[in-house]
């Protein structure tokens, strides 16, 4: 028998890798790593804004940096990371919202797809300023 | 009966982290393909630099970036404080980790700011 004091200061012993042991857990501690891409890309962002300012010479370079075979390994890294980001919070949309029209609970599903709707409509406009326009 | 009050900046931090958490996943995927993947391995052509130029003067479009890095800076920080914290079991040096990691984005966000109101003269 363990005293009252003991149970109230007892805390159950977590091996230093207790993520590593379940995929449930694993993905949990990948969706929170994505955020340090997030943060990676925010960073090459203002690289290319800070080039892009400093003239034509300055963007070219930019773009071969890019193009180095490291950098697209680890910004396609990036990439899986962002877009698990992405869907996870998509996916999070109708239970962090609830829609109430005419006082009548929106489905989910209709949530969600108006999620995903919104997203390829911000996804298209970008690529037709950035690259089309 | 009414709990006392405590005046914590959590509940503002976790509206940042999730408008953060919006925002990186609206508008980050598709800048990450072109300009990480699509534009490099020459998928797509790179657009001109004064066409792009032209894009990143207009004030608009240096207010939204703005805004897109300052919350997704915020949103990383916030998530990166408590995976460490959590992975590591570091929760007791919460104090700390939470000044480096906000510390951070806050620096990296007054250098969007600065680069984005600066450089464009």
């Amino acid at each position: 028998m363990i005293s009252p004091l003991e149970a109230r200061y007892y805390r159950r012993r977590m091996p230093l890798l207790w993520w590593a042991h379940r995929r449930s857990y694993a993905i949990f501690v990948l969706r929170e790593l994505s955020s340090a891409f997030v943060a990676l890309f925010i960073v090459e962002l203002l690289l290319l804004v800070r080039a892009t300012a400093r003239g034509p010479a300055a963007y070219e370079s930019f773009l071969d940096t890019m193009a180095h075979p490291a950098m697209i390994v680890l910004n396609l890294i990036a990439l899986a990371f962002v877009l698990l980001h992405a869907i996870t919070f998509a996916n999070l949309t109708p239970r962090a919202m609830i829609v109430r029209l005419r006082g009548r609970r929106v489905p989910s599903r209709v949530v969600l797809a108006g999620v995903y709707a919104g997203w390829l409509l911000v996804t298209a406009f970008l690529a037709w300023l950035l690259v089309a326009a | 009966m009414t709990s006392p009050r405590r005046v914590t900046p959590e509940p503002f931090v976790w509206l940042m982290f999730s408008a953060g958490g919006v925002v990186a996943a609206l508008i980050l995927p598709v800048l990450l393909v072109l300009f990480g993947v699509a534009i490099p391995l020459g998928w797509v052509e790179a657009p001109d630099h004064a066409h792009l130029l032209a894009v990143l003067r207009h004030p608009l479009t240096r207010l939204a970036l703005f805004g897109v890095c300052a919350l997704a800076l915020v949103h990383a920080a916030h998530r990166l404080r408590f995976t460490v914290e959590h992975t590591f079991r570091l929760g007791r040096y919460d104090p700390a980790i939470a000044t480096v990691t906000y510390g951070a984005a806050a620096a990296g966000a007054a250098a969007a700011a600065y680069l984005l109101l600066t450089a464009f003269g």
